[in-house]
């Protein structure tokens, strides 16, 4: 591990919290694309900017970037209030235009300069310690990374200033237009920095990735709590390990750093679908078949009431004679007269033969209430 | 009338200017569903999804052959789709989310399968790049026919489950309650929309494709409440804006044709959206102004 690759794992860590944060409003506010668009549309504000100030790192790029990010918004929601197209539709049809204008512009006009779609789109993460911040000649560490440093901390001193308003408006708009919270302001002040995020992290590491950081470790999160904090929290914690380890994947097998960034995300997002307690698809599994035991636990109770004290009680009440009676596999009778013993439903009285408890009994009446009775 | 020439006689201009206006015509037809469906960015997220599919073909087959690539393409859009599906079924992420994850993930995987590739020492890599961005100027003769070819069939088979996919798009419950099985349908029209995009890579590329399959149906809603005259009318600008963008891109120096191609797609969305008659920008305009007109007149009257 040398100074370099320090350096990569910080500015990594720095873009993906960076980016997490404002990705968790995008999530769950429903726009969560909109950060596909902004990301592809500012490349025609970076090339704008160039052509008017010829040099590629200037600060100007930033800002005439972030206001065609803030132009992508407002062309959307232009299209969508005209009430001719859909929401979706208009963002799908904003920025490719925005996206081909650029495109042209750089075939015109920046053939001989280094203004690349390619590492636009894909992002050179690994140079990025190759441009560095000097002052009075001396060496502050990477240019980007304190781009980014200072994103990251706008991002969290506008969301720590306006928690209220975004958390109000994302959860309950109506409410919040009704306290007097302009939603035009809080949406657009929002968005401009979703667009400065973008700007800054996709000179880092291309536009895809930050959508892949901008929406996967939210959702991710949002998928193992139910509380804004602790969400915000996880985004960060998801997004920045997420990136730590693509970059290792990435040295380990050679390969592009970005993309195994993306990766990264996209494994740690099918963990949290997976194995989230309550919400993973493992849980659901367990859930469900913890049911499909419980009710068969009260079926066999109804069976047993059914027959309690009949004539063919004897042959009826036998566990052997369920698999027959209510069609269940020998291995899941077995299974549910021993969950029905557990829970005090039914006891045994020699080997086989099942007997209803008072527990089971009243168990058995109310789910006959409940529930159809049994044929 | 150089130009007109120059189609007709010009045998790359001939060949792209085909390719492009096949791929606008099937893009079109069948993207106006997935406008109508709210489905616009799964364009979007099937193209994005498509890159890892064309490297593995390739690293597979060790073949640049286009069928070969679109092949791996459509099945990585597919499973791309079906992953959205699950992650909307099966969790309460969005799905909007859920198409911003599968588009970053599977291209950020396209990406890494790349860079495999790259290192290898054989040249035949060269021109997977062209997917990302599309190069319409390497279209083949071949590559033409299997666009037009695949194309035709995906039509046909819109034509053939038109009756069904027109009850999925508009009244989906309704479909449920007659026992259809609109899950099934829904696949079928979705693997349509993968069939169409994946034909569109190569000219157009990963990132414009969506617009290809948005734009020219947003263009023909403006002109009719018909699905049938949507779906020809798409089909029809979709074709003309594949076209113009070949005649324009060929006309200067350096004008790439995918996103010109795109440029005309958006700039018949801005007229339609202006001019249409009825849904039009000018015509709600006109509209209003009669209707004050005529409601002081009759306050004037007693």
């Amino acid at each position: 591990m040398n100074g370099v690759h320090l350096e990569i794992q910080l500015l990594a860590a720095v873009v993906a919290v960076a980016c997490a944060l404002p990705g968790v409003f995008l999530v769950l506010r429903r726009m969560a694309l909109m950060s596909d668009a902004i990301s592809h549309s500012i490349l025609l504000g970076i090339v704008l900017g160039f052509f008017w100030v010829g040099d590629l790192g200037h600060p100007l790029l930033i800002l005439a970037a972030t206001a065609t990010g803030v132009l992508t918004v407002a062309l959307v929601e232009l299209l969508h209030g005209t009430r001719r197209v859909k929401e979706d539709a208009a963002i799908a049809l904003v920025f490719p235009a925005l996206f081909s204008i650029a495109v042209i512009l750089i075939a015109q006009r920046a053939g001989g300069v280094h203004l690349d779609v390619d590492a636009v789109l894909l992002g050179e993460i690994a140079f990025a310690p190759f441009r560095r911040f000097e002052w009075n000649g001396l060496d502050l560490g990477p240019r980007s990374l304190w781009v980014m440093g200072g994103i990251l901390a706008l991002n969290l001193l506008a969301i720590g200033l306006f928690y209220k308003e975004l958390k109000l408006s994302t959860f309950d708009a109506g409410l919040a237009a009704s306290l007097g919270f302009s939603p035009v302001l809080v949406h657009y002040g929002f968005m401009t920095l979703v667009s400065v995020t973008a700007v800054g992290a996709f000179d880092a590491v291309g536009s895809i990735l930050v959508v892949a950081l901008m929406i996967a470790p939210p959702a991710a999160a949002w998928l193992l709590t139910d509380r804004l904090p602790v969400m915000l929290a996880l985004s960060g914690l998801i997004a920045a390990v997420s990136a730590i380890a693509g970059f290792h994947v990435a040295i380990a097998f050679d390969a592009s750093i970005a993309g195994s960034m993306a990766g990264m995300t996209g494994v740690a997002f099918v963990g949290a679908f997976a194995l989230a307690p309550e919400r993973g698809l493992v849980a659901q599994w367990q859930r469900r078949a913890r049911q499909r035991v419980e009710f068969a636990g009260l079926m066999l109770s109804i069976h047993l009431l059914n027959h309690e004290g009949g004539a063919r009680a004897e042959v009826e009440n036998r566990v052997e004679h369920l698999s027959e009676h209510l069609r269940w596999s020998p291995d899941f009778a077995r299974r549910v007269v021993r969950r029905a013993e557990r829970d005090g439903l039914v006891v045994r009285e020699g080997r086989d033969r099942l007997l209803l408890t008072p527990l089971g009994r009243e168990a058995a009446r109310h789910g006959m209430v409940q529930a159809p009775p049994a044929r | 009338m150089e130009l007109l020439h120059a189609l007709f006689f010009d045998y790359t201009l001939r060949t792209v200017a085909l390719g492009a206006g096949a791929l606008g015509a099937v893009a079109g037809a069948l993207g106006s569903f997935a406008v109508l469906r709210r489905q616009s960015l799964l364009g979007d997220a099937i193209s994005h999804a498509a890159l890892p599919g064309i490297v593995l073909a390739f690293m597979l087959t060790g073949s640049r052959a286009t069928p070969v690539l679109v092949l791996g393409a459509a099945l990585a859009g597919w499973v791309g789709t079906l992953f959205v599906l699950a992650i909307v079924r099966r969790s309460r992420i969005p799905e909007d989310a859920a198409l911003g994850i599968v588009l970053s993930v599977f291209f950020g995987l396209g990406l890494v399968l790349l860079t495999f590739v790259q290192r290898s020492p054989t040249a035949a890599q060269a021109g997977l790049e062209t997917f990302l961005f599309g190069q319409a100027a390497t279209l083949l003769e071949q590559d033409v026919l299997l666009i037009a070819g695949v194309g035709s069939i995906a039509l046909v088979a819109l034509a053939l489950g038109w009756k069904e996919f027109k009850l999925l798009s508009f009244d989906p419950d309704f479909g449920r309650s007659m026992g259809l099985p609109m899950t099934r349908i829904d696949v079928a029209l979705t693997t349509l929309l993968v069939v169409a995009i994946v034909l569109g890579l190569q000219t157009v590329g990963v990132v414009l494709m969506s617009a290809m399959v948005v734009a020219p149906a947003a263009a023909a809603r403006q002109w009719t409440d018909s699905l049938g005259l949507m779906v020809v009318l798409a089909g029809a600008l979709g074709a003309g804006a594949g076209v113009a963008g070949t005649l324009v891109s060929s006309m200067g120096r350096g004008i790439p044709t995918g996103p010109t191609i795109v440029l005309a797609a958006s700039i018949f969305v801005g007229v339609s959206l202006l001019v249409a008659p009825g849904r039009g920008l000018v015509a709600g305009r006109l509209r209003l102004r009669r209707v004050r007109q005529q409601v002081r007149e009759g306050e004037s009257e007693p």
